[in-house]
């Protein structure tokens, strides 16, 4: 126990409490561990996953019918117009990328930060980084006046002897969004090996035996393999942690480099990432709370978990609500016209509800988390969570929306409403989001068994930490 | 000698399980003390112990990397010179064609990727994976292995290895059980 | 569509037509046959005599048996010795055989080249000189013709009327000629028969009229100025003595035809010459606009207004209007007041001047009183090169007096000058369909023939023509399209469009000049002339011989060159007009009695004050709603108001308050129990106590593109009130009906009071630069925000701050210049660019949507108080950055910058991130949000301009300075051997601007008129200061107030 008390100091440093909920229950044993983990994959599948993973589907069939109505007549279905050229697509993108970072920064920069309660909610952070890229990942695509061509965006050499235009934010968000992806992936499978080992040993059908037997490698566990393993999983943590920086930086500048008075800011980068992790950890929360609960992981998934991750959301929706002061005050300071204009109208203009909305759901209510009840109390915790994930995509609506719709010449100015297409889109990612997710509790592990081994008392075991 | 000469094909090694990593540790350490060096320990979660015992200190790792990582940024920077400087020089908004800003992007995005993906198969290639069949698997307790257990193969292949002394070498380490591995 | 009608054989040969009349006497007459076959020159074919003698029978069973061959029989045959007709015939044929390739291939057979004619080199077009009729009036046009396919009308610059400018109409005429719902064929009581059948119902008719004199037979046209018909109906009316031709032109100026007729005692019409005129005063007369002259006028006002820093000097422009106009937004000093007031105002000021007097019954506002003090004052300093303007819709007594006004002021044969009327035979248009309708219901009428016109929809309510139309027993609607009037006929004529047949028409100082075919008729369709053949026993005539020996006999008489008149026609073709023809102006004085009665009536008029005056004015884009049906027109926004598709009840703020309605609230007009529905659009500038309701919509069948459009102004016009009725009654009925708008509609839309914001915007980030005559020579860099140097984007600090070093351009720098001084938002650059550009029409809903296509759009401020602001136009097309936004955005490289400066769209790049009009500031980018260009309908596809490539749906695309046209120039001097120079290329937009306020040219040679404008210190660039160092500049706008007025007025803070 001690060991793991004087391990256990908080991100933000406060000061040590007399009682600190421990990162895992006491009575564990590395065999108990495997067991309990291991049973949610290999046990019977329980009647209301079938229930929940049919209704993700049925969402997901939402987005399959938009996109097919979208293929067949147009981005003309959705209430994109002169002079508000991007709409929901663009807003979905960067609130669905947003969410990934909590999973990349969980896994990568805690680990760094030798944070161990990390250990038993990064795979399933990192697994939800992927399903959130995955449904970014469309929209830009699906925007596109003539999606089959999206392809052109690649540099690869053809017969026209054209290649990308690399001074264009678009481009560099093909290369960052694609390899925070890459890695994303790469992360999270390497870290699935042992564990894919495990059940490949543990499987009792064949057909679960060859699958997890193929995708684990013929992972020994050897002391040379974990050798390298390490140094390579390390290695791949402190790869990961400049690009959860980057990727929202990158994402920011599709804004940041336009001329568009409300995106022309150099603010963007550090606000939109502190934005994309306070969102993030939003979700990890909308998601492990309930699922917790459903499979009785409360002792894996503790208290403390709920309160740390509260605490990283609180510091930074701090910084995203110092984001909205600065611009105010850069519009002000600038003794630019447009720029002032541009804030007036966003929060007295034709969209100052969303403004007011987008104000009370990310910079009031997350106030709630000052209070250790609220933090340590899942039901609450989760409301406010739910006010983020909202509050986030209003954000990304205002920025995008009210810059655009009344730039610099009066004359085209004009209104943006979003279409039933556009809902049915983005509701739909929620179902194909929703649907990979269950997909994963169900067949993978969402806590990783070996590194929770390394945490049982006695294990001997060093986490996660470098060979000197 | 000519009987050994025989049963060396046949057989893999032996392996012995531990409970706890403490014995593993200190098994580890006599084995490599009596002077063997085919030696390989299996546990459920990295033990730094044992690979330090083990004598497992310097992985390549690192250098993979550093080299995945330059051949990404020079080879990223390359392209976006060569295509605006070569390949297709277009005039683009009245900026200049080696606009190097705008360049490092996507280069630093080459360098994280490249990086990466030498990693993950570096790790691959170093630890021999993909391997789908190795002999320690022919041992039914191995299963174990991946849950909580903790085991020491001795190999045949060790000029110290001699059946019948190698297992009593084994035995007198307290394990839970040694068993022959097949090739 | 009937596609056998796109692909004509050969002309048929005359023997079938000719042959055809003849045989009607069904027994075949074999001398007349073979006297034909004689005269045939080369074999001619027949299958058996029915045949040779196109009896009707043969005929008749020819439909039955092949319907669609059936046309090619009844053909009116062209000129068939002709080499032009040849080859506007093949190369038509070859066109549509290129087309061929991409739509399912005809049944019929097309005619293939013998010998390639060596004028048609496809990709090279021809130019033909014709003649744009609008309103009985023409202009000069020279007509583009791409292997065969008229694709394009510019003005003629030979031309007196048109000097090388166009307007909307004529822009938009080339669409109407490819019309898919363009009737196509000759209807009996909606069965399709043969010219041959008409003819066989209308002869034995005729023949008996003839007998009684005609006096049952009517003819009803529009304005008529074509010599040619003129002559026609001459002989007719020899013929049918007791016959008559009516007349009814529902949105001529029936009351300067009056004025003219009391003051001057003949239906004089008044040239004016602007080049003359330094101080002018509109009284509500849009008359750059609007009117047989406004292209010319247009033209000569901006001669005087085209200030720079070497000639600072420019006319002054008064403007007492209710309805704001184009002319109007140009004025100096502008006030709005209701109609009765623009009367008194008139009353006043010709008190002033001392040729009337008398005084308005209702006093004027002191405002008002000052500025008739100021008028007068400045008319009478300048005697003689002052002018004043009565809107030709105008009461007669308003007109009177300014007949009086500028006799008075010696501007009589200086600044206005009085010529014989250009209408042929000039009525009382009002009168003669009055005349008319009460023959109808006396039963008079035996046959009525409408040639052109509807007047079913157009002529007064109060009329009924409907019902008395339907007494007449024999009915012939000769027209366009199948129109309200062509439903209550038996028959229905299609009548040829301009550009497939031959004509001839006047201009408004007289000049003739004929109209020639580009193109075999399409359908199956008759000109006016050939129509009129009828009475004149020559049905076989077609109008090429009939236009022909007009002009045989009369090009002489029109002093032409001596000697071979062939040659003189020839040359008169050439040239697009007719030496000598303009009317000489003769001398006539106004009888006093006249303007006291006029003064009379104004100063006894007691006006209600709480009256409100409904004014009915010709809509901008639809006219009088004969161009209803034409999608270029109805997308077109209403210079004023920005209103597309439909019309509405405009009225002022004031107005509007005191009514409490909004924009698109629906209220009730009603009129002495007349009622429409009409929705409310709010416009800033228009008179209190008064409403406008603009004509040509409301149509019943008009197609698909003009049906149920708007509401129909002419259910409220009666014929003591046909421009303006006093006492109308306005209930709201608490509906409201969205109306599309290209501007600033969604500020309103969003309820709250927006506009006053976009208004702050406006004037603190001065899109347009304005500024006054005097304070710009005190200081000529007043427009731009630091004295000194004028703020060019080489001079900006912004230039500083850039750490990228500047593209040096060397050889052509492809540049425009905008002159807002004289820009007055007339709109035929817009569709001029569409026609050029082949720009998709996209339809009210996508235009809610904000999804406008116009790659030149028009944006209107408003400065100032709403209840009388000044207007500004200003003509956006794409800036051509040279540091470009948009091109820095696009991921694939599709927008990119050319080496002369162009910003460059390639279509075939896009994938369509539309990041580039995000980016642009200007948003002058257009998207295909959905499919916009009609790939189903063949016939619209001859009229693309093969030089420009058609968008696919999910592409950018924007303003390209023409490039296609700067590619040709180009190639065609380097063939010479020489560089692009002046005169070489301009841009569609340039060409067709009446004022040259758009000039397009190269910044890197001096002789263009746009790099001179750029080095005058009125040029600015828009939004300059985002250093996106624009090729499009624009010079200010400057206003020459009467410094009596400075200061005193409202007006005179407002610059």
């Amino acid at each position: 126990m001690a060991t793991i008390d004087e391990r256990a100091m908080l991100p933000d440093g406060l000061p040590e409490k007399p009682y600190r909920p421990p990162v895992l229950a006491p009575g564990y044993t590395p065999g108990t561990v495997t067991d309990k983990i291991s049973s949610v994959v290999l046990a019977k599948t329980p009647r209301w996953w079938y229930v929940a993973f049919g209704l993700s589907f049925c969402v997901m069939m939402l987005f399959l019918a938009s996109v097919t109505w979208l293929f067949a007549k147009g981005v003309g279905i959705w209430g994109v117009n002169q002079p508000v050229g991007w709409g929901f697509a663009i807003v979905n993108f960067v609130w669905w990328i947003g969410i990934g970072h909590a999973g990349t920064l969980i896994s990568a920069i805690l680990l760094l930060l030798r944070q161990e309660w990390r250990t038993s909610i990064n795979r399933f952070a990192e697994a939800m980084t992927l399903f959130a890229v995955a449904c970014a990942g469309m929209f830009p695509v699906l925007h596109l006046g003539r999606p089959w061509l999206a392809y052109w965006l690649f540099p690869y050499p053809n017969t026209m002897g054209l290649w990308p235009q690399f001074r264009s934010p678009l481009i560099w968000d093909v290369f960052a969004v694609s390899t925070y992806a890459t890695v994303s992936l790469l992360f999270w499978y390497v870290g699935l090996i042992p564990d894919l080992a495990t059940l490949r040993d543990r499987a009792k059908n064949r057909v679960s035996q060859i699958f997890y037997g193929f995708f684990s490698m013929g992972w020994r566990g050897s002391a040379s393999h974990w050798h390298n393993y390490e140094a390579a999983y390390l290695l791949l943590a402190g790869l990961a942690t400049p690009l959860v920086v980057s990727v929202h930086t990158v994402v920011s500048f599709d804004f940041a480099i336009g001329i568009v008075p409300g995106w022309h800011s150099t603010i963007f980068p550090p606000y939109f990432v502190a934005g994309a992790i306070y969102d993030g950890f939003a979700m990890v929360l909308t998601l492990t709370i309930p699922l917790r609960a459903a499979f009785g992981l409360q002792d894996f998934i503790t208290t403390r978990h709920l309160q740390n991750m509260a605490k990283v959301m609180l510091a930074t929706g701090l910084i995203v609500v110092y984001g909205y002061g600065i611009e105010i005050f850069f519009s002000a300071y600038s003794a630019n016209r447009y720029e002032q204009f541009m804030i007036l109208n966003r929060i007295t203009g034709p969209y100052h509800l969303h403004w007011i909305l987008l104000i009370v759901c990310n910079a009031i209510v997350p106030q709630l988390l000052w209070f250790r009840k609220v933090r340590t109390n899942p039901v609450p915790l989760w409301i406010v969570c739910m006010f983020v994930n909202v509050g986030m995509w209003l954000e990304r609506f205002v920025i995008v929306i009210t810059s655009l719709h009344r730039d610099f010449l009066p004359s085209s100015w004009g209104m943006y409403r979003g279409t039933i297409f556009d809902w049915g889109t983005f509701i739909g990612t929620i179902g194909l989001f929703l649907t990979l997710l269950f997909l994963f509790i169900r067949f993978l592990p969402m806590i990783s068994i070996a590194e929770m081994r390394a945490l049982t008392p006695g294990s001997r075991g060093e986490g996660m930490e470098t060979p000197e | 000698m000519s009987i050994h000469i025989e049963e060396r094909p046949i057989l893999y090694g032996l392996m012995a399980e531990f409970d706890t990593p403490e014995d593993l540790i200190r098994a580890v350490e006599r084995v490599r003390a009596t002077g063997f060096r085919q030696v390989e320990a299996y546990t459920p979660y990295p033990i730094e112990e044992v690979s330090h015992a083990l004598g497992l200190h310097h992985s390549w790792m690192s250098l993979l990397v550093l080299i995945g990582g330059i051949l990404g940024g020079t080879g990223g920077y390359l392209l976006q010179y060569w295509v605006n400087l070569y390949a297709y020089p277009m005039n683009v908004g009245g900026r200049p064609m080696h606009s190097w800003p705008a360049f490092i992007v996507p280069t630093f995005e080459c360098t994280i990727l490249m990086a990466a993906l030498f990693a993950v198969f570096g790790m691959f290639a170093l630890n021999g994976l993909p391997q789908p069949y190795h002999p320690v698997f022919n041992v039914p307790r191995f299963a174990e292995a991946s849950r909580a257990h903790f085991f020491l193969v001795i190999k045949a292949a060790d000029p110290r290895f001699d059946r019948q002394a190698t297992e009593k070498l084994l035995s007198d380490l307290n394990p839970s059980e040694v068993a022959e591995v097949e090739v | 569509m009937n596609e056998s009608d796109d692909q004509k054989p050969g002309p048929p040969t005359e023997a079938t037509d000719a042959i055809g009349r003849m045989g009607q006497s069904t027994p075949i007459d074999l001398e007349a046959v073979q006297e034909k076959l004689r005269a045939e020159p080369g074999p001619a074919m027949w299958r058996s005599l029915d045949e040779l003698a196109g009896t009707p029978d043969f005929q008749e069973w020819l439909h039955r048996e092949f319907p669609r061959q059936a046309s090619e029989w009844v053909e009116p045959a062209d000129d068939g010795v002709s080499r032009r007709a040849f080859l506007q015939l093949a190369g038509g044929s070859l066109g549509l055989a290129g087309l061929t390739a991409c739509t399912k291939q005809p049944l019929e057979r097309i005619v293939p080249y013998v010998r390639q004619p060596e004028e048609i080199v496809p990709g090279k077009p021809l130019y033909f000189a014709s003649t744009h009729v609008h309103g009985g009036y023409g202009y000069g046009v020279l007509a583009t013709s791409h292997t065969g396919r008229p694709t394009k009308i510019e003005g003629n610059p030979d031309h007196p009327a048109s000097l090388g400018a166009t307007d909307v109409f004529a822009q938009a005429s080339v669409l109407d000629l490819y019309d898919p719902n363009r009737s196509q064929a000759i209807v009996n009581l909606g069965r399709i028969r043969t010219w041959g059948a008409f003819v066989n119902e209308a002869s034995p008719l005729l023949k008996a009229q003839q007998a009684l004199g005609g006096e049952g037979v009517r003819i009803l046209t529009g304005t008529v100025t074509s010599p040619t018909f003129a002559d026609q109906m001459k002989t007719i009316l020899a013929q049918y003595p007791k016959a008559r031709w009516h007349r009814w032109e529902p949105a001529a100026a029936h009351d300067e035809y009056r004025a003219a007729v009391a003051a001057l005692g003949g239906p004089h019409d008044r040239i004016y010459d602007l080049t003359q005129a330094k101080v002018i005063l509109s009284l509500g007369s849009d008359f750059l606009t609007q009117g047989p002259g406004s292209l010319r006028y247009s033209r000569d006002f901006s001669r005087g207004r085209q200030v720079r820093a070497k000639r600072p000097v420019m006319n002054r422009l008064y403007a007492v209007e209710s309805m704001p106009t184009n002319t109007g937004t140009l004025a100096d000093h502008r006030l709005p007041l209701p109609p009765d007031e623009v009367a008194g105002f008139a009353l006043a000021l010709a008190a002033a001047l001392g040729v009337a007097s008398g005084a308005p019954a209702a006093p004027l506002s002191p405002r008002a009183q000052q500025l008739v003090a100021a008028v007068a004052k400045d008319l009478q300093a300048n005697p003689g090169a002052s002018l004043v303007v009565a809107d030709g819709y105008a009461p007669q007594a308003v007109q009177v007096l300014a007949l009086a006004m500028n006799e008075k002021l010696g501007n009589v044969g200086k600044t206005v000058r009085y010529i014989r009327p250009v209408e042929a035979d000039p009525v009382d248009h009002l009168r003669s369909i009055q005349e008319l309708v009460i023959d109808l219901n006396a039963g008079k009428v035996e046959a009525l023939f409408v040639l052109g016109g509807n007047p079913v929809y157009t002529a007064p309510a109060d009329l009924g023509f409907a019902a008395a139309y339907q007494k007449a027993r024999l009915r012939v609607h000769h027209g366009l399209y199948q129109d309200e009037t062509a439903q209550l006929s038996q028959w229905h004529i299609p009548e040829a469009h301009p550009l497939e047949t031959w004509s001839d028409a006047r201009a408004f100082d007289g000049t003739a000049s004929l109209v020639q075919p580009l193109i075999e008729p399409l359908y199956e369709s008759k000109s006016a002339h050939e129509l009129l053949g009828l009475f004149a026993n020559q049905i076989d005539a077609s109008a090429y011989d009939i236009v022909h020996a007009y002009w045989q006999k009369n090009l002489h008489a029109a002093g032409a060159a001596g000697g071979d008149p062939e040659a003189a026609f020839r040359k008169a073709l050439h040239d697009g007009l007719i030496p000598g023809t303009a009317e000489p102006a003769v001398t006539a004085a106004v009888n006093g009695g006249a303007v006291a009665q006029a003064a009379a009536s104004i100063s006894g008029a007691k006006p209600d004050p709480q009256a409100i005056t409904l004014l009915f004015r010709p809509d901008p884009t639809v006219y009088d709603g004969r161009y209803a049906g034409n999608p270029w027109l109805q997308e077109l926004p209403n210079p004023m108001t920005k209103l597309v598709w439909d019309n509405a009840l405009v009225v002022g703020p004031a107005l509007a308050r005191r009514l409490k309605v909004q924009i698109e609230d629906v209220v009730e007009v009603s009129i002495r129990g007349r009622k429409v529905k009409a929705a409310v659009w709010v416009q800033p500038g228009h008179a209190d106590r008064s409403a406008t309701l603009h004509l040509g919509y409301g149509r019943w069948s008009a197609g698909p593109v003009g049906n149920g459009r708007g509401v129909n102004a002419y259910a409220l016009r009666t014929t003591d009130a046909l421009w303006a009725v006093a006492g109308i009654g306005l209930k709201r009925t608490g509906d409201t009906f969205n109306l599309a708008s290209t501007q600033n509609h969604h500020l309103l839309e969003s309820g709250t009071d927006e506009m006053p914001t976009a208004e702050k915007e406006v004037m603190a980030r001065r899109p347009v630069r304005t500024g006054t005559l005097p304070d710009f020579l005190k200081d000529p860099n007043l427009v731009h925000e630091k004295p000194g140097l004028p703020k060019t984007p080489e001079t900006t600090g912004a230039e500083d701050l850039t750490l990228y070093p500047r593209y040096e351009y060397k050889g052509y720098a492809w540049g425009m210049a905008i002159d807002l001084n004289v820009c007055t938002g007339c709109s035929a650059c817009v569709v001029a660019c569409q026609a050029e550009n082949n720009i998709p029409t996209v339809g009210k809903e996508q235009v809610l949507k904000q999804r406008a296509m116009h790659w030149l759009r028009i944006d209107r401020y408003f400065e100032g108080d709403p209840d009388d602001p000044q207007v500004h136009h200003q003509p956006v097309p794409c800036m051509q950055c040279e540091n470009a936004p948009c091109e820095l955005v696009c991921p694939v490289a599709a927008t990119v910058h050319s080496a002369e400066g162009l910003n460059d769209m390639v279509y075939n790049r896009c994938v369509g991130t539309r990041y580039c009009s995000n980016n642009c500031p200007y948003k002058v980018r257009r998207f295909n949000f959905l499919r916009y260009s009609n790939h189903d309908v063949p016939v619209l596809k001859l009229r693309e301009n093969p030089d420009v490539t058609v968008r696919m749906r999910g592409v950018m695309e924007k303003c390209t300075y023409c490039v296609q046209r700067i590619n040709r120039a180009k190639i065609d001097t380097e063939v010479a051997g020489r560089t692009v120079v002046p005169g070489d290329v301009q841009t569609a937009c340039a060409q067709a601007c009446p004022t040259e306020a758009i000039v397009f040219g190269d910044n890197n040679n001096p002789a263009w008129e746009s790099t001179k404008r750029k080095a005058d210190p009125l040029n600015y660039a828009l939004l300059e200061e985002l250093n996106t160092r624009p090729r499009t500049t624009y010079l200010a706008k400057l206003r020459n107030p009467n410094p009596d007025l400075l200061g005193a007025t409202p007006e005179g803070k407002r610059i």
